[in-house]
């Protein structure tokens, strides 16, 4: 095959190069480490400027902070694992983004993804982490759910309570990057540390290419299932492939804890529950996570984690903690007061729909949760989503007895550790 | 992905078994043909491009398929794919294309002139006709694996070489990103304005990457050549008119190709081509000609006819809706095309859906007069 690159390389390699990449070893398929050097012919012929990205319609932290010279500088470097930026940031280029809502447009592939690439990941990191600075300041790991006051709260007001984190098993690709076997790895390490919970924790596994029909629709009925991505902020960073394999559910019999593997983590971890007793499902998690630590150390693993970025997600925005802390909670009177933006910005909360994210609130009832992820740790966040939901509940009750209410003062931001 | 895809090294420590994709609810050509020692073969080798196996059946993976509908599976990213991975890739051919094997020779006729009649079906029923193939230049990835600086390239070429074009020929570019609104509409309303893919199919396969960028569409001021660029292929070729001329529109077709051909030559350019699969185009479905010639027919009577589907099959031809592929007939009025792509000439199929379509409307109007059919139904070609 006498292609016209094929013409075009010969000047910069040796000849004898030159005959291994002719027709004959094409025929029985070229050896990885060949198709190396094919690779960087190519590159010459497409400098960087060819290929960057055209994001003048973007609206996210990707393309803000991306440049032709990071591109420049970044393009042809690999993680160990031969990650490259193109695939880190093609969930970017493909989605545009909204003005109103950020996305973040970039993901990882692995762990190193954050260092090889940390010329791109650091001001996405600043950007969406209200100014947080991987390269000077330290995040704080805290699981200690004894610390945590005033977290039960008014039952006639918050219906449902739950917190949610992920984490990433250290050795092995993120779901973007992830091979086969290392997807199944992921499960077998999980599932496997998982069946080691007892008591309040003990539970079962449920793959999602095995379930029958019956534990489908009994997982539907207790809003426990995920399905096949279909946002394309996430199919386009390549997380859906070869689904459902390696893919399920484990909730313990109490159904108040849960653990998603394969989805956009290699694991997500939720503890919830009706009700106000915020103290107690933030207790749960805490002893579950630390458990399950310990049964995965056990046998040799580890979770991703470090003291710049806290725990290691696929995606920067989960980075630190990857905590969100919430709850349903009814706030009819107060929801429909022209300060209740202003007052949730200040506290340092997002309200969704009841239907988690991108969803509308129906109704009077909320998602409320809180807005940080990074540069706080977890008691720090769930103690601000507590101070923070008693202060709206006490607000709708002021508004309940016609008494004005005040907008509070910020939340303070990064203390310096 | 671009540039190498040595990510995939690293598959090569875990065993071969570990990383075989689980079939078992599957029904396309890729998984009905790969095995594990297939798998474990071909994982080691990438093309010069550095296109994996995994990137190859990645499509026919996430889509399982019908039971109905027997999907390929499967997707090259440039043309050595077809030569790297053939322990695979000849097998899905030849269940694809009738027995097609790896010893044969494709016929490309491109010969306007060849064609008999085909200038007389009946317009009261022939509403619209149509030719369509795709073409690749070589020495550039195919959709599913090019970097943006390629797709650049190949769309820079086109316009170069599409602009030369002259006469009946003679049209202009619209860019997919720089479409105005009064443009988009316009090709709206002509039926020329492709979208971003949403079938799964090509979703899966990477060829929606970077969407809209190097994509856009070329037509003739009469709006009857039209060419797609860095759709599903490098380039698609349409030539289509109102009412029953196929030979018409088959004349401009070769015509049109022809010349194309000839001004990415003189740019030290060809198509991707060999004398056994003829056009290499992205998916194995498409290969040899990549010729679909179609028309819109009445057939109100004929398809309700429990004969309708056992015809179609003897005369080598496939009904769709008049959505194209995966849609629904509306009306008694069907798309009708050859099933053929490869070990077929361009002029053997383009006759054969003259001759087939002839056919199907004498057997339309026999009907509408309560006459009966069967003798009229022909043997298998």
């Amino acid at each position: 095959m006498a292609s016209t690159f094929t013409r075009m390389i010969a000047g910069r390699y040796p000849a004898a190069l030159l005959a291994s990449l002719g027709a004959g070893t094409v025929a029985g398929g070229l050896l990885l480490s060949d198709s190396a050097l094919f690779a960087e012919g190519k590159r010459s012929l497409y400098p960087p400027s060819a290929d960057f990205p055209d994001l003048r319609k973007h609206s996210n932290c990707m393309a803000a902070a991306l440049t032709p010279a990071i591109y420049a500088r970044l393009r042809d470097q690999v993680t160990p694992q031969n990650w490259t930026l193109d695939q880190c940031i093609q969930t970017g280029v493909d989605n545009p983004g909204h003005p109103f809502i950020k996305t973040v447009g970039a993901v990882a592939g692995d762990e190193e993804t954050y260092e090889v690439f940390a010329e791109l990941f650091d001001p996405i990191i600043k950007d969406r982490h209200n100014g947080y600075d991987p390269r000077t300041m330290k995040h704080p790991t805290d699981l200690d759910a004894s610390k945590i006051t005033n977290g039960v709260f008014d039952e006639k007001y918050v219906l449902s309570s739950r917190v949610r984190t992920g984490r990433s098993i250290r050795g092995l690709s993120l779901p973007p990057a992830c091979s086969r076997s290392e997807r199944r790895e992921v499960e077998r390490v999980v599932v496997t540390a998982l069946a080691g919970l007892k008591g309040e924790l003990a539970g079962r596994y449920y793959g999602l290419g095995d379930m029958t029909e019956k534990e489908q629709q009994q997982l539907i009925d207790d809003h426990f299932l995920f399905d096949k991505p279909v946002s394309p902020l996430l199919t386009c960073a390549f997380m859906a492939r070869d689904w459902p394999d390696a893919r399920g559910i484990w909730h313990n019999h109490e159904k108040n804890f849960l653990i998603w593997v394969n989805e956009e983590d290699h694991t997500r971890v939720i503890s919830m529950e009706k009700g106000g007793n915020m103290k107690r499902v933030f207790e749960r998690f805490c002893t579950g996570l630390k458990q399950v630590e310990q049964l995965i150390h056990e046998r040799g693993w580890e979770f991703m984690w470090n003291e710049r970025l806290g725990y290691i997600l696929t995606c920067p925005s989960n980075l630190g903690t990857g905590l969100r802390a919430g709850v349903h909670v009814r706030l009819p009177i107060l929801s429909k007061d022209t300060r209740f933006s202003k007052i949730l910005e200040n506290l340092r909360l997002q309200k969704r729909g009841t239907g988690g994210v991108d969803t509308a609130a129906t109704g009077d009832t909320f998602d409320i949760s809180n807005n940080d992820r990074l540069g706080k740790s977890e008691v720090e966040l769930v103690q601000q989503l507590v101070d923070g939901v008693n202060y709206l509940i006490d607000c709708e009750k002021k508004l309940e007895k016609g008494q004005d209410i005040k907008v509070p003062f910020p939340v303070a931001q990064f203390k310096k550790y | 992905m671009p540039f190498g895809n040595t990510h995939n090294e690293m598959k090569l420590k875990y065993a071969s078994a570990k990383e075989y994709p689980d079939l078992s609810k599957h029904n396309n050509h890729m998984a009905k043909i790969i095995t594990p020692a297939i798998y474990e073969l071909l994982r080691k080798r990438q093309t010069p491009s550095g296109f994996t196996l995994d990137d190859v059946i990645q499509t026919g993976i996430d889509n399982p398929g019908h039971p109905f509908i027997m999907t390929v599976g499967c997707v090259a990213g440039d043309e050595e794919t077809y030569e790297v991975f053939k322990e695979l890739l000849d097998p899905v051919i030849e269940d694809r294309h009738g027995g097609y094997k790896p010893t044969d020779k494709h016929k490309t006729d491109l010969d306007p002139a060849h064609l008999k009649g085909g200038d007389d079906l009946d317009p009261d029923y022939v509403l619209s006709s149509r030719v369509r193939t795709g073409r690749s230049v070589r020495g550039f990835c195919l959709p599913p694996h090019c970097s943006r600086g390629e797709r650049r390239a190949v769309e820079t070429l086109s316009i170069q070489a599409l602009d030369t074009l002259s006469g009946d020929l003679k049209g202009t570019y619209y860019a997919l990103k720089n479409m105005s609104d009064a443009e988009q509409q316009q090709l709206i309303d002509d039926h020329f304005l492709f979208d971003k893919p949403v079938s799964p199919l090509l979703l899966a396969s990477g060829m929606a990457r970077d969407w809209p960028d190097g994509r856009g569409i070329w037509h003739n001021e009469n709006k009857t050549f039209l060419v797609w660029v860095n759709e599903e292929d490098h380039l698609r070729v349409i030539s289509m008119q109102q009412g029953g001329n196929m030979k018409e529109v088959f004349n401009r077709f070769c015509t049109g190709l022809t010349k194309i051909e000839k001004l990415f030559k003189e740019r030290k350019h060809e198509f991707m081509w060999n004398e056994h699969l003829g056009y290499v185009l992205t998916c194995p479905s498409n290969l040899g000609t990549g010729l679909r010639a179609g028309v819109h027919v009445k057939l109100p009577n004929l398809s309700k006819n429990a004969k309708f589907e056992e015809i179609l099959k003897k005369l080598r031809l496939q009904k769709r809706g008049t959505g194209g592929v995966d849609t629904a007939a509306v009306g008694g009025t069907f798309d009708i095309s050859n099933a053929d792509r490869l070990g077929f000439s361009e002029v053997e199929l383009v006759q054969g859906v003259v001759d087939g379509v002839k056919l199907l409307v004498e057997m339309e109007k026999k009907l509408e007069k309560d006459q009966p059919i069967d003798s009229m139904i022909p043997a298998q070609k």
